[in-house]
């Protein structure tokens, strides 16, 4: 078959006529480049594309989705037959039929804005730049690995739904990154820039890349990463500490984002990544941060070129800006159209994906941000006459209702009568989501906010990866517990 | 549901490719064409949410020319598109420096054979699952209890060529019932994973975690602190899924492995011994690596100490030993990890454990597992589905999870029992055969809300 629009309108009308009462599908054509370096030399070399189609149906009331690469008639036949008949399968345990929150019919085209398509830059030239920003790093003595990659997506997609949506957008991703390792002793110390696990990563083309210096960098992440390990261990106790941006961008992703998922909150993920503390009867009565904690779910290009932006979501609902915190209050939640109707909401909140054509859309972060607030960065260390500033995350864990958290960051600096002073190595920090959130005293201006992209979030069954975005300024909290993690 | 793809079908693929890639004139060339059937049944609140399946092919081809490589994969396997793969491997290669470390092609290699693909569970129907789930949601509505979780099987085969003549198949299928049991204020849960679908039994599971969820019913609130914990073995697997990526041969090389100037060193207690044997009859996965190199059965701790790693080809030939076929496909940046992690266990259950325990915590399963210290092992992450205070050799109830900050060697110092080694699936780390463990000090830092 020719185009994407005879496979999807195929795929509809066969499973309309196997007996589903409602189907959509995504035709995906997926391209990746990923590079790496390690130590003067490139790893990771690949690139790589897939196309196939899934279909998602509803038959006898119950849900089902199947998905194939075999883009013939037949096998697309074949395809939206099986969707039905696990459909069917599926009502042998239901309890009720699904019912979607209405949505409108859309037709539109729509393509993401960038200027330089990191496809038809030359490889050897992306490799140079690593290997440049490699050289820098390794200059630095006590450095032994020095590491850089780059990964570039290109998502070519047409949504076709039998409510009569046919919606086709095209996505361009790029990021990069590097990072310093030093072991000495019995210890292995790590700076990475701009931000670990991979870099910054933006629905932009290769100016990104470009943007963020990454030579320029390099000989001050390594030295940062050596001097490590002489500086003083961080301490325990309770602390002020301020989160620079990428860090606090982490912390709203899994202390905000994930508990504010409306299929966690109904008990849909119970099984693996969790449910929710944020039952239905919090919603508008919940203080969850102080009364400058503002913080929306902005899926709109006007809110930046994030990993959770693009035009309509995968169930074809337009994007939107969802208050989720407004004024410390609980506001909102991540909805599909079937999580917006069980809850008596009346529209989808549109933030339904699917990582490819082979897996289920379902619920996921957009781009999840805090709003800017007033201080500006060097009055708020100014301000701050005991604090822990802590830079780069280097480890997350929250528990599977997101109330209990710990994260360390590679590095943190002490801040004492309102100067930065010196290294602190292992930072940590713990606490419960609402208590720190309420916790929250100062937020920096629009001049240090940063949307960050999160490109490895997991979450369903099969599991998906998926990237969201998380706008973020540094911030302060007062009365934080430090230094649990390396407690004895 | 059988495979898309029949191993024929994929050897033809591959076939295709090597003749392409021998009018491209390179200097070498590996394919490896899989093919994936997948089926997935969800379901949360005693209902199925979530029913699917899928089809997918993938074409991956590794070009080398001139002392470069670099890999490209498709899933189009039109002529077009398969000369395309070749074009863009080749390509990539060209365009970048030269490898010193890069190895010439293996040759034709002899293989174990392994049997772990089930027509059983091939052949499972979404019919089949949903009765299955059907039942297990019928059980727990009789116990006033919500059942979540997933029944999924499928059919993996995979063919790896090169153009020196290597040639290598592969077929297994795979089976995975996990659930979990929710009441008002506990859980429960239990997993099972096998190649062959008739080795899981959901009712049997489902019991399990519907008892875990009734025992620990109104959970009390333990102080933070040291404990005696017995760790059931899925709780052990997903520790140890953090611990085993470091005996590989470049991380050693790295110095980011936690063994760097410690192989040879008794680190662990003497009743630890470990292997990896992708031969064990409780092991699944390939019996070559990446590159086609035959896997073999390497003693990994020996009564405690770290005795030896793996090694991929290039790490191997860096370090002057020989591979052992661990090697992940090229290019990469990790070289290689054991697999097939198979612990020598012992002969105590978790009754013993718990009988012999004066004051102590019970963990079924643990969550969101994060390194803290990748050089002392010092991992984080929480308790979860069914976590219980143990008293006087007795179950005492149900606990509110914890927050634990434990180096795993020393965890793996202070075994006190060893349970017998079983084929374990948990959700932070691949399939393992390993015990259950008595752990005499392990050190929960902070407690949660529920």
């Amino acid at each position: 078959m020719t185009s994407f629009e005879e496979v999807a309108w195929l795929a509809l009308d066969t499973a309309k006529r196997r007996g589903a009462s409602y189907a959509d599908a995504r035709v995906m054509d997926m391209r990746h480049r990923d590079i790496s370096t390690k130590n003067g030399e490139v790893g990771t070399l690949s690139e790589s594309e897939s196309l196939g189609i899934g279909i998602r149906v509803i038959a006898n009331g119950s849900w089902g989705f199947a998905s194939t690469d075999r883009l013939t008639r037949e096998g697309v036949q074949a395809c939206a037959a099986e969707a039905v008949a696990i459909a069917k399968a599926s009502a042998l345990a239901k309890t009720e039929d699904i019912a979607l929150a209405p949505e409108g019919a859309y037709v539109d085209v729509w393509q993401n804005p960038y200027l330089k398509d990191p496809f038809r830059i030359p490889v050897e030239r992306q490799i140079d730049l690593l290997l440049a920003a490699d050289t820098e790093m390794r200059r630095v003595k006590g450095v032994t690995v020095a590491e850089g990659s780059m990964a570039f997506r290109r998502i070519d997609q047409l949504f076709v739904s039998s409510i009569g949506s046919s919606i086709h957008q095209t996505k361009v991703q790029s990021g990069a990154g590097i990072v310093a390792l030093s072991f000495s002793g019995n210890e292995l110390q790590k700076r990475s820039y701009p931000n670990s696990f991979g870099g910054q990563h933006m629905l932009k083309g290769y100016e990104l890349v470009e943007s963020l210096d990454l030579v320029g960098n390099a000989q001050r992440v390594g030295e940062e990463c050596v001097a490590l390990h002489s500086a003083a261990q961080c301490p325990q106790g309770q602390s002020t500490i301020i989160l620079e941006s990428s860090q606090l961008g982490l912390q709203i992703h899994e202390s905000i984002g994930h508990p504010i998922e409306l299929d966690r909150v109904l008990g849909m993920e119970a099984n693996f990544a969790g449910m929710s503390f944020l039952t239905t009867e919090k919603l508008r009565k919940l203080k969850y941060g102080s009364d400058i904690v503002n913080v929306v779910a902005d899926a709109r290009l006007e809110h930046g070129p994030g990993l959770g932006t693009f035009a309509y979501d995968d169930e074809g609902v337009p994007a939107q800006s969802i208050p989720i915190i407004t004024d410390g209050l609980f506001t909102g939640y991540l909805s599909s159209r079937e999580t917006a109707s069980a809850i008596g909401e009346k529209r989808s909140g549109g933030t339904v994906r699917c990582e490819s054509w082979n897996r289920l859309p379902m619920i996921r972060m957009t781009n999840i941000s805090i709003k800017p607030g007033t201080w500006e960065y060097d009055d708020l260390i100014a301000d701050s006459d005991d604090a822990i500033l802590m830079q780069t995350n280097r480890s997350w864990s929250i528990d599977d209702r997101r109330y209990q958290f710990q994260f360390s960051t590679e590095v943190g600096w002490e801040i004492k009568g309102g100067k930065t002073g010196r290294m602190l190595k292992n930072p940590s920090y713990s606490g419960i989501t609402t208590e720190f959130w309420n916790s929250c005293d100062a937020i920096c201006s629009r001049d240090y906010w940063t949307l960050w992209g999160t490109p490895n979030c997991g979450k369903g069954q099969p599991m998906q990866t998926m990237g969201t975005g998380h706008g973020a300024s540094p911030a302060r909290f007062r009365n934080v517990k430090v230094g649990v993690a390396f407690s004895k | 549901m059988t495979a898309s793809k029949s191993s024929a079908d994929l050897q033809r693929v591959a076939e295709r490719i090597l003749k392409l890639a021998k009018s491209a004139c390179l200097d070498g060339v590996e394919v490896d064409a899989s093919s994936t059937t997948d089926a997935l049944t969800r379901f949360a609140n005693n209902t199925i949410h979530q029913n699917v399946a899928e089809q997918t092919l993938a074409v991956s081809v590794r070009a080398i020319v001139d002392g470069r490589t670099a890999r490209a994969t498709t899933n189009k396997i039109d002529d077009e598109s398969l000369q395309r793969v070749v074009t863009v491997a080749a390509s990539l290669a060209t365009n970048q420096p030269k490898n010193p470390d890069l190895l010439p092609l293996l040759a034709k290699q002899k293989y174990q054979k392994v049997a772990r693909a089930f027509s059983s569970t091939a052949e499972t129907t979404p019919q089949d699952r949903a009765r299955a789930v059907a039942k297990v949601c019928t059980h727990a509505e009789k116990h006033k209890q919500i059942a979540a979780g997933i029944f999924t099987t499928g059919d993996f085969q995979s063919v790896l060529a090169n153009s020196k003549g290597l040639f290598a198949r592969h077929r297994q299928t795979r089976a995975e019932f996990s659930i979990t049991i929710l009441e008002s204020d506990s859980s429960g849960w239990a997993k099972a994973n096998a190649p062959d679908v008739r080795k899981i039994d959901p009712q049997a599971l489902a019991e399990s975690a519907s008892d875990k969820s009734a025992k620990s019913r109104k959970p009390r609130e333990l102080a933070p602190g040291h404990y005696v914990t017995i760790l059931e073995p899925a709780a052990v697997l997903d520790l140890m899924g953090f611990l085993f990526f470091d005996f590989g041969g470049t991380a050693i090389e790295d110095k980011r492995s936690c063994l760097t100037g410690r192989l040879g060193q008794r680190l662990f207690g003497e009743n630890i011994t470990v292997w990896d044997d992708v031969y064990h009859p409780l092991q699944t996965g390939f019996p070559y690596d990446g590159e086609g190199q035959p896997r073999q059965k390497v003693l990994l701790i020996d009564r405690g100490v770290a005795k030896n790693v793996v090694y991929a080809r290039s790490a191997a030939k860096r370090a002057k030993k020989k591979p052992t076929g661990h090697g992940f496909s090229l290019p990469n940046d990790f070289g290689e990890a054991p697999m097939n992690i198979v612990f020598t266990g012992g002969d105590k259950s978790v009754d013993e454990m718990i009988r012999s325990t004066e004051r102590g915590v019970l963990v079924t399963r643990l969550w969101y597992i994060r390194e803290v210290d990748p050089y002392n092992k010092i991992l984080t992450g929480m308790t979860r589905d069914g976590t219980f205070f143990v008293e006087n050799g007795k179950i005492a109830g149900g606990v509110r999870n914890f927050r634990f900050n434990q180096s795993v060697i020393e965890m793996l110092a202070n075994v006190e029992m060893l349970g017998s080694a079983v084929r374990s699936a948990g959700e932070e780390a691949f399939e393992m055969v390993v015990p259950a463990m008595k752990v005499g000090d392990f050190h929960f830092s902070e407690v949660t809300k529920f």
